[in-house]
């Protein structure tokens, strides 16, 4: 499947969970100042890539899923653990791009401030992509690998 | 008190924005890239910038990496937890935050700050 946009998604979302999402990351923000503030620099980076919102995401995906199965007739929950499970992999991916946001940042601030801005993400969307690119890659070939070693099995 | 009130709106602002674009983007694997969107960070590098330099926000840069090597074996947890044990989505998440607690805080006792 091809990458999609489509804003079909956001009528399942309600009023009161873009709020929380809102409160949350709010939240999750004045609190990384004040762990920095108090307990230094060092710890206060730590939480730059605190999975804040990532309880309410993918609490919201499992929510939905299991809806839209359940409006079906059919049981949703172990459909929206999936969801949620696929959700979770893909910010796996995610953090090595997150990880090269703040390399790149750290490289380039002392030189140019917008600089270590634009180039910090730009760092995180190519190496994000590329690793999501990748995985598919990998799993699409060793599935193509697999169904030619079991049309070999069942030939011999 | 504005710089908090600040923290809240730019924070809020720029979360919402990323959740936002991971609700409408297919497929569901690509969507979970924008978890591990650097949201908070924008917000909060960009005012640590302004109030005490660049050497300041490179320093919480450097400890960032940190941080997003926790938040991928979080993520591994959390695949586990709903996959293998049938945990639902917000015990799941709760519970593999000891995961990256314990991750972040090890790789900066281990290894330190930046120099």
């Amino acid at each position: 499947m091809l990458v999609k946009l489509s804003s079909a998604a956001l009528k399942q979302t309600h009023g009161y969970e873009y709020a929380v999402r809102f409160a949350l990351g709010g939240l999750v923000t004045v609190a990384a100042g004040l762990i920095g503030s108090h307990f230094g620099v060092a710890i206060g980076g730590l939480f730059l890539a605190l999975p804040a919102i990532f309880c309410a995401s993918a609490t919201l995906i499992e929510s939905h899923e299991r809806r839209a199965k359940e409006k079906a007739g059919l049981s949703g929950r172990r459909r929206g653990q999936q969801a949620a499970a696929l959700d979770a992999a893909g910010a796996g991916l995610g953090s090595i791009g997150l990880a090269a946001f703040a390399a790149a940042f750290y490289v380039v601030v002392s030189a140019s401030i917008t600089g270590a801005f634009v180039s910090a993400v730009l760092a995180w969307a190519l190496v994000s992509v590329s690793a999501w690119w990748l995985r598919r890659k990998l799993r699409t070939t060793s599935d193509h690998a697999g169904a030619e070693h079991g049309v070999r099995s069942a030939r011999g | 008190m504005t710089e908090y009130i600040l923290r809240f709106i730019a924070g809020g602002v720029i979360v919402s924005a990323f959740a936002t674009l991971g609700d409408m983007l297919k497929p569901k694997s690509f969507a979970g890239l924008l978890g591990a969107a650097p949201s908070v960070a924008l917000a909060t590098l960009g005012i640590a910038v302004v109030q005490h330099g660049p050497q300041y926000a490179a320093a919480a840069s450097w400890t960032m990496i940190y941080g997003a090597i926790a938040l991928g074996c979080y993520s591994v947890a959390v695949c586990h937890l709903l996959m293998r044990f049938r945990v639902a989505a917000l015990p799941a998440t709760i519970l593999a935050f000891a995961v990256w607690l314990v991750v972040a805080f090890g790789l900066l006792a281990g290894l330190g700050g930046s120099a």
